[in-house]
């Protein structure tokens, strides 16, 4: 129990509902947060907000792959949903937010006449108009400035950045006014801006267009970095993203744009501290997130036919990590895979490695395994940025080393 | 000149001062206009400058005279506070360019906002921030106006329309243009006045804004507060163009004499309207500091201390509204030493109290790093001491 409480303290979750359970346990009082709107979460539990306990309780599923068709049946009202691609989940999210409230508006290079580099924002500028849906020029810093600025004012102001590798520009408002306002105002200002983008290494993009921020943004305090791997979790992050009082990074991956699947018809919003378990498993945690889930999730269909039982976790937020849902997984595993796009050195692995170590060493029986992409810059030729980032096979040549 | 035949006239009344000093002239509390022309003429580009003669009241010369002395009184305690190592850091002093603020104030509302760089003590100050509230966040107390976690350059009183006070030279202009984005957004028919200095004038990000600003018609006034030198690095060394109100090139701009709060507030009026149906202009203020950039500059260095007295002498704003309350008998020598008196018993009071107050919690150290705050217990680097229970 000591450990679990140090480990929500060193990261310090902020997700009231993840830390009810231990609060509860320890006999202080429960703070009661009111929710309106339906939530589904990522177990395929749905709630209205009542019965804390009943959250936490473990939802073992052994045979499952991917939980993409358990999520959809069991998804209340059992409405078969919708079939969409991931970019046009972004955009359904977008849209029911502005629809919502209409302080929410968006800006960026071409999203509003063009309809956005990568569709997201299709059709947005024609029904809300051109002040809401802002074509920006090309300055970055001032126009994450100008977003930052609006937010300070009450309005809720999403940003896009055409690829994430340009916030680089912005990264002094990002750090500076951004992350910091609400402290070194004394909790004068708050900033409810969403900052959005894809990165990642795409198809043979080249190195300043295959950029992987979260480790560089994963510094600065005062914002929360989520990512989003599916379609379902896109638009509950995107809706989540919208409606947070904090400054957050939402990354979004350039392959992963045209996935399809089916997501529910009812509004759902997800929890932005919370990792999503994508198949429960035995024998290894596997963590990780955006595109890397797909390699892992293929890995796992080597490896099931091996005969090992890999547990896969997608973390999603990525500051603050989800320390719960990874301890209760370390707790019944005892080994940890990371696998993840960022590079190695100072990567979101490097803290996560650093943060289980720190909290769960005594539930560990191997070191950590942080499989990350290779420190380099990305290449354009594709035999070489195939093996920049990791691949199936070496995650599952990394399981069985680690299971031995 | 109309003024000084009334000095004259009022300089053999003074004999007889205290004597009628009931059958004033002109009352302190009078409304009536007076008008008043400013000793400098305004330089417009692209655009026709507003008139030179300003309308006053006495009311009005009386309440610069009071806040411009509560500044300068405000300042020059910094000044020792700092020496006294109770003010630690960076302290940036604004004394000299006191007009700026007070004129700024007298031609808006609250509901205008208000964006600077981190010379903002008086800033806070005109917009409705206390003595306290200030010595308090100077010093790192709990009362400060953001409880002791920003410091000198994050003054902020969101209830003013005050935003800031921000450190990074130049990153406050695209705020400013957000902040203009969303009076434009909300259709209030409120302007953004951001402030900016001669140094921070040759930051990419300001074109960037003036450009968008430009674009889509924002009710914003960029205002330059030309001072003449970048810390150390005069205007003439860091800036191949320094006439800072052309360099907007297609944004109308206007040369205003910042040391004359007159002349500020008619400019400020001016760019309001202008603002609010054609879009930006940017005010360049010519004032001056007498401090050195911040408490670590002498300010020797790049200048003589013969310049300093010499606008001091000729160009200190305070004097110059002193001798037009002198002038047009609002006031005389006594009730005015008796006013400088009065700000300085107020910022000894402010200090006294501010000193009292307690440093910050150590559990504030967590607290407003996220709006929601972690609800859970924390503890602190060492893991150890420091732990708090969060709200």
């Amino acid at each position: 129990m000591a450990a679990i409480v140090q480990g929500i303290g060193a990261t310090a979750a902020p997700s009231a509902s993840s830390n009810k359970f231990l609060l509860s346990s320890l006999g202080s009082s429960l703070l009661e947060k009111k929710r309106n709107f339906f939530v589904v979460r990522s177990d395929g539990k749905c709630y209205t907000g009542l019965n804390q306990q009943q959250r936490r309780a473990q939802n073992v599923v052994t045979n499952a792959v991917a939980t993409k068709e358990e999520k959809a049946s069991a998804a209340v009202g059992s409405k078969p949903g919708h079939e969409l691609l991931l970019f046009e989940a972004l955009r359904e999210g977008l849209e029911e937010e502005m629809d919502r409230d209409p302080c929410v508006c968006v800006m960026g290079e071409d999203v509003g006449h063009y309809g956005g580099s990568y569709k997201v924002t299709k059709g947005l500028a024609e029904k809300y108009g051109d002040l809401r849906v802002l074509d920006t020029p090309i300055a970055e810093n001032s126009f994450t400035g100008m977003g930052i600025g609006a937010a300070m004012t009450g309005l809720r102001p999403i940003v896009e950045g055409m690829n994430m590798g340009f916030l680089l520009l912005a990264f002094n408002q990002i750090s500076n006014n951004c992350g910091m306002l609400h402290y070194t105002s004394g909790g004068q200002f708050k900033i409810p801006i969403v900052i959005r983008g894809p990165g990642g290494v795409g198809r043979q993009l080249g190195a300043e267009h295959s950029q992987r921020l979260e480790s560089y943004f994963q510094s600065i305090p005062g914002i929360q970095m989520v990512a989003c791997s599916t379609a379902y979790n896109a638009k509950g992050l995107m809706k989540a993203a919208i409606r947070s009082d904090n400054p957050v990074i939402l990354f979004e991956h350039v392959l992963l744009y045209n996935l399809k699947e089916r997501i529910p018809d009812e509004e759902y919003v997800l929890n932005l501290e919370e990792a999503e378990m994508v198949r429960p498993g035995e024998h290894v945690t596997i963590l990780t997130y955006s595109r890397m889930r797909y390699h892992v999730m293929q890995a796992a269909k080597t490896l099931v036919n091996k005969g090992y039982d890999p547990e896969v976790i997608d973390i999603r937020s990525l500051k603050p990590f989800d320390l719960y849902t990874i301890g209760n997984s370390v707790k019944k595993t005892h080994r940890v895979l990371i696998v993840e796009e960022c590079m190695r050195t100072g990567g979101i692995g490097a803290s996560l490695t650093a943060a289980i170590n720190e909290n769960f060493h005594d539930y560990l029986d191997a070191p950590i395994v942080c499989l990350s992409s290779q420190d380099v810059p990305t290449p354009y030729a594709g035999t070489l940025e195939e093996w920049t980032v990791v691949q199936p096979a070496q995650i599952v040549a990394a399981v069985e080393q680690l299971c031995l | 000149m109309a003024l000084s035949t009334h000095r004259t006239t009022t300089a053999l009344l003074r004999h007889l001062t205290p004597a009628i000093s009931y059958l004033r002239h002109i009352s302190t509390d009078s409304t009536s206009t007076i008008t008043v022309e400013t000793s400098v003429p305004f330089t417009g580009h692209k655009i026709d400058p507003p008139s030179r003669s300003v309308d006053t009241t006495a009311q009005e010369l009386m309440s610069f005279f009071r806040d411009m002395a509560l500044m300068r009184r405000m300042e020059i305690a910094a000044d020792s506070l700092y020496k006294a190592k109770l003010i630690r850091g960076f302290c940036h002093l604004y004394d000299g360019q006191e007009a700026v603020a007070v004129g700024m104030e007298a031609a808006i509302t609250r509901k205008d906002c208000i964006i600077t760089a981190y010379r903002d003590h008086c800033i806070f100050l005109g917009r409705g921030g206390t003595l306290l509230e200030s010595f308090s966040e100077l010093m790192g107390r709990k009362d400060g106006c953001s409880k002791g976690k920003g410091g000198s350059m994050h003054f902020y009183k969101k209830e003013g329309g005050f935003y800031g006070g921000h450190g990074i030279v130049g990153a406050q202009i695209p705020l400013g243009c957000g902040l203009a984005f969303a009076q434009k957004y909300k259709n209030d028919e409120n302007v953004t006045f951001t402030l900016y200095g001669d140094g921070a004038a040759n930051q990419g990000q300001l074109f960037e804004a003036l450009n968008m600003a430009a674009l889509w018609d924002l009710p914003a006034i960029l205002v330059c507060e030309n001072n003449h030198y970048g810390m150390g690095t005069a205007e003439w060394r860091a800036a191949k163009s320094p006439a800072y109100y052309k360099r907007g090139d297609y944004v109308p701009g206007l040369k205003v004499d910042g040391m004359d709060a007159l002349a500020v507030k008619q400019a400020c009026r001016f760019a309001k309207e202008h603002a609010l149906t054609n879009g930006p202009i940017i005010l360049e203020m010519d004032t001056y500091r007498y401090h050195g950039h911040s408490m670590s500059d002498p300010g020797s260095t790049y200048r003589t201390r013969d310049e300093i007295s010499g606008v001091r002498q000729e160009r200190d704003p305070i004097e110059r509204v002193r001798k037009l309350l002198l002038a047009y008998d609002i006031a005389n020598e006594k009730e005015l030493k008796d006013i400088e008196k009065e700000a300085r018993k107020q910022v000894d009071e402010a200090i006294a109290k501010a000193k009292e107050s307690p440093l910050p919690e150590p559990s504030e150290l967590f607290t407003n790093v996220y709006v929601k705050g972690y609800g859970v217990e924390s503890f602190g680097a060492d893991r150890k001491e420091i732990r708090a229970a969060l709200p």
